[in-house]
């Protein structure tokens, strides 16, 4: 294991940047965190992210390591003695958190971003039946491997947990938003108690933005980005 | 826990995939006896559709029938399980690790549209576009393989590693849009470490097993571009 100091540099409302926050909180690690501008990029991230540009970026001494998924994989590499295991041990649990966090990211984000971005009533209701479905398959997956403990990751929150967790506050405000129930205990009950097990965590408590800001900022990006008419 | 029987452990794929490749690779490096099966080109199979029914592409590994699908999770896979056969895929240290998942997310993200928008652009323009974005991935990678293989012939060292696989798959496609299109993508002047590496690589015994003919290749690229205008073999 390498010593040295953390710093996270991200965005408040990036999902990506939250569920790094999450896991260094999971690890009971200490870091610096550096408030990035999307709009206005700093040095830092420029310097240590030249190929794509965007947060969150983990500095640890005088590494620098990008892309969301691969920095929650080199923590719990990194630290693997310290607090307890983010991916699981067993390599076929480890397949299927790494197969649906995958997912979560191609599929789930991309359909609910895209009911914030749909310009036309036709191409947001495909969006929301998008992410319905998503949300089902989801559903069957927490039921797979969570075997009927609290979390994706068993009796402590792991991968998946924080992959799909670190959305939360976009999904709901996404709901407000749009007008559309998206989180529906009637389609996916399982995924439902999961998600206020998952709110009432100290982990999401501390790292997830609240829904009010977050609507806020998704209303305005979707009129001085997305060119979308707002509904109400 | 690791079957040696080739009944444990079964492989669905196409020959021409590179994705598909990559997983042949893994197994082969890890000595692992498998039962490959073969999918039709433009069709899927049942096994196929009840093992990925989220994606159905291929390559899906089918281990004591438990089905581990998408390509890089699968070499992941073969190397966490087969932890005392062959070399290891992925480096010891969580730096290096993360520097081979990092380029590998590149190549799927930026290099391998790139190189499919060679054959898949409508016009000449766009496939220049295509050629150009390919190189400059290349380009990048060159840099990464300076920095990553600290010397020794592969990103992963002195034995075929986790990014080797993921990028060393295309090379059968790659050479099959130079010999189509008249232009170098490995240029000896412009991407020298990668031309060695791509020697080195295609020169290694478990992976000139797998990876498909280059003449194959042209002649399936050519069925395809008259067929379709859209995606490239599988996933």
């Amino acid at each position: 294991m390498v010593e040295g100091e953390i710093k996270l540099l991200g965005t408040w409302p990036s999902p990506f940047a939250i569920r790094v926050k999450m896991v260094l909180q999971q690890k009971g690690l200490s870091y610096e965190y550096l408030e990035d501008d999307l709009l206005n990029k700093s040095e830092l991230l420029l310097k240590h992210n030249p190929i794509y540009k965007k947060v969150p970026v983990l500095i640890h001494g005088d590494r620098a390591i990008c892309e969301s998924l691969v920095i929650l994989q080199y923590i719990d590499e990194n630290w693997s003695k310290t607090g307890l295991h983010v991916l699981p041990v067993d390599p076929y649990e480890r397949a299927f958190a790494r197969f649906w966090a995958i997912y979560v990211d191609d599929k789930l984000v991309t359909s609910f971003i895209g009911i914030l971005k749909a310009t036309t009533e036709e191409a947001k209701a495909e969006k929301i039946a998008d992410t319905h479905a998503a949300l089902e398959l989801l559903e069957g997956a927490f039921k797979k491997c969570s075997a009927g403990k609290d979390f994706f990751g068993g009796d402590s929150i792991g991968y998946i947990d924080v992959t799909l967790g670190s959305c939360l506050a976009w999904i709901k405000a996404t709901e407000r938003i749009s007008g559309a129930k998206l989180l529906d205990e009637i389609k996916v009950p399982l995924l439902m108690e999961w998600v206020n097990r998952f709110l009432a965590t100290d982990c999401a408590k501390r790292t997830l933005p609240d829904v009010e800001r977050v609507e806020k900022y998704g209303r305005d990006l979707q009129v001085t980005r997305w060119n979308v008419v707002p509904a109400k | 826990m690791a079957g040696s029987g080739t009944s444990d452990v079964k492989l669905l794929g196409a020959w021409a995939s590179p994705y598909v490749v990559r997983a042949r690779i893994a197994l082969n490096l890890k000595e692992v006896q498998y039962e490959f099966l073969e999918e039709q080109f433009g069709t899927k199979s049942e096994l196929l559709l009840k093992s990925n029914p989220i994606y159905k592409k291929i390559p899906v590994l089918i281990h004591d029938e438990k089905p581990v699908c998408e390509s890089m999770i699968i070499v992941q896979y073969i190397d966490d399980v087969w932890i005392n056969s062959g070399p290891a895929l992925m480096p010891a240290d969580a730096y290096d690790r993360a520097l081979q998942r990092f380029w590998t997310v590149y190549v799927d993200d930026k290099f391998v549209p790139s190189l499919f928008g060679i054959m898949r652009s409508p016009t000449e323009e766009a496939k220049a576009e295509a050629k150009e974005q390919a190189l400059a991935s290349l380009q990048l990678l060159e840099e990464a393989f300076g920095k990553i293989s600290k010397g020794k012939p592969f990103f992963g060292g002195d034995t075929i590693g986790y990014l080797d696989i993921a990028l060393g798959s295309f090379l059968g496609w790659m050479k099959a849009f130079e010999e189509m299109n008249g232009f170098k993508l490995l240029d000896d002047t412009k991407t020298p470490l990668l031309c060695a590496w791509a020697d080195n690589f295609c020169n290694n015994e478990v992976v000139g097993a797998v990876i498909p003919e280059t003449a194959k290749l042209v002649e399936l690229a050519k069925v395809m571009q008259a067929r379709y205008k859209s995606a490239p073999p599988a996933n």
